[in-house]
């Protein structure tokens, strides 16, 4: 997977969440304050204008770059933590010209280490990491298992899925849910259903570009 | 969605560019977003800094001005400031004194500030953050986001900011902004809902005698949906909240704030009754703000914020100020 490989993984993760731009703020609306959407979205739309701006030669280069955006240009605590993620993320691959399958594994265990430090989030407190680190796991066993890029990121991606879903009966410990108490309840957890489209972007293009 | 608005995208621009033709006495850098007192920089004097989503006009920026605010950092509607923009207001208004940023306590604000000091650090600027956490409908735990912030703000932006006037160490200056905060708690109801102007709808719902108490300022819901009651019945329910979690004794300055879509007449009624509670605790109002100072767009509703005064606090608080939104004695 090369740097072209990441940057189309970013824009369609771009294309996505603007698509789901007003599902992702209603979901907000729900338990917080109605601007997921709109930020992500807007953010992810900064990402795209900057790769066509700037040089992003290697993998580590387009992460990095994505991360910066975000935390330059979203605000919330979804800049700062999605940015923080990529930039590890990025941070993580290095120089590399090909990111192979377990460099991409490590590259999303950092995201998730840097989502947990800064915003000191654990499993189960209905946040992003209640998505991101049932992927980073699914994909460690899928690697451990023999699989494929575009089967281990598929399962990934699932996880990812059926995690943002089990944030429906948590109550929220982090984050603006978490004022509403026992009332956080039964509603999916906006950063974890953002967190499951863009694994779910990595998974197509994976699919499309790194059978 | 009814809005006096050229367009959702543009309304924080459009806005920070009225601010700056109404206001000669600041100098606002609209495309960077930071609201700085037009003299600059005062050599010597701590520099305050705040910020945070915009939408709850007056603060921050109209609160810029001699004894209060150095600068602030609007964000996008309810959404916190990047920290570019607060590391630009950082630089702008150090005097050599150091910086004093106050930070509501939301998950972004304290992660968007938390990255501004440290970029300030590597500038060599001395930051020292105060984080604001007033709302007791919030319970509070190690384990949570913890309380949020809310009038408090505007009480620990003018008391600290008087003492920075004064010449008071950055140290000295945050440690009076952290006695402010531990002195002071909030409650807030809404009538209504707020509509986010790129979201174009409610973000929620409430029937027509229906309130939410326990609100915080973004149309975030509260404790509970209660059935529409008496002005007194509603003020005692909010007052009962704080005195269960501070005692109202003593001196107390109270504010009672509209979140935007209520009017002053109604503030009197709701003044008249929070001033009746505190009077029959024994406690006394010692001062008063009524107004809308920490707003939350159109929402119809109410804050009420008390703080427990000492003698030095209270000099503080008369102590000249001089911005668009509070202004006496100079």
């Amino acid at each position: 997977m090369d740097a072209a490989f990441f940057r189309t993984w970013m824009t369609e993760a771009g294309t996505v969440i603007e698509a789901q731009r007003d599902h992702l703020t209603q979901l907000d609306a729900a338990i917080g304050d109605a601007d997921h959407g709109i930020n992500l979205a807007r953010g992810f739309a900064a990402i795209t204008a900057a790769l066509a701006t700037n040089a992003t030669p290697t993998p580590g280069s387009v992460l990095v770059l994505a991360g910066s955006t975000l935390i330059s240009k979203v605000g919330g605590a979804s800049g700062p933590l999605y940015g923080m993620a990529l930039r590890q993320a990025g941070k993580s691959l290095g120089d590399t010209d090909e990111a192979g399958l377990p460099d991409l594994s490590a590259s999303l265990e950092a995201a998730l280490a840097g989502v947990q430090k800064l915003g000191a989030a654990r499993e189960g407190e209905k946040t992003m990491v209640d998505a991101l680190a049932p992927a980073v796991a699914a994909l460690q066993k899928a690697i451990a298992e023999g699989a494929g890029a575009a089967t281990a990121l598929a399962a990934a991606a699932a996880a990812a899925a059926e995690g943002a879903q089990a944030t429906i009966s948590m109550q929220a410990l982090k984050g603006r849910a978490s004022y509403l108490g026992p009332r956080s309840v039964g509603h999916e957890d906006p950063g974890a259903a953002s967190t499951a489209l863009i694994m779910g972007a990595l998974r197509d293009v994976a699919r499309r570009e790194a059978p | 969605m009814k809005k006096l608005i050229n367009s959702p995208d543009s309304v924080v621009a459009d806005a920070l560019a009225g601010v700056a033709a109404a206001h000669p006495s600041l100098a606002v850098d609209i495309e960077n977003k930071v609201i700085t007192r037009a003299a600059g920089a005062t050599p010597g004097k701590v520099g305050l800094v705040s910020g945070g989503g915009s939408g709850h006009e007056p603060l921050h920026g109209g609160f810029v001005g001699y004894g209060m605010l150095d600068a602030a950092c609007p964000g996008e509607v309810f959404t916190s400031p990047v920290p570019d923009q607060m590391l630009a207001a950082t630089r702008a208004v150090d005097g050599g004194a150091g910086v004093l940023h106050i930070v509501k306590n939301y998950t972004g604000d304290v992660l968007n500030f938390q990255m501004a000091a440290e970029l300030a650090g590597d500038d060599g600027i001395e930051v020292v953050p105060v984080v604001v956490n007033d709302d007791v409908a919030v319970q509070d735990s190690l384990y949570t986001a913890g309380r949020r912030g809310v009038g408090a703000t505007v009480f620990v932006e003018k008391i600290a900011g008087a003492l920075a006037e004064r010449g008071a160490s950055l140290s000295d200056v945050a440690a009076v902004a952290s006695e402010v905060n531990e002195r002071s708690r909030s409650f807030g109801v809404a009538l209504t809902s707020c509509t986010v102007p790129a979201a174009g709808k409610p973000t929620f719902d409430l029937g027509e005698t229906e309130i939410e108490l326990g609100i915080g300022i973004h149309g975030e819901p509260g404790r509970t949906r209660a059935p529409l009651a008496p002005a007194g019945e509603i003020a005692a329910t909010a007052l009962d909240a704080i005195h269960a979690d501070l005692p109202l004794t003593g001196d107390l300055l109270v504010m009672v704030n509209g979140m935007g879509g209520t009017p002053l007449i109604e503030l009197y009624v709701v003044f008249n009754e929070v001033h009746n509670y505190i009077t029959g605790k024994g406690a006394r109002v010692a001062r008063s703000l009524v107004g809308n100072y920490i707003t939350s767009l159109e929402m119809q509703g109410f804050s009420v914020t008390v703080c427990r005064l000492t003698d030095a606090l209270a000099d503080l608080w008369d102590a000249p100020v001089d911005t668009p939104a509070l202004r006496w004695g100079r």
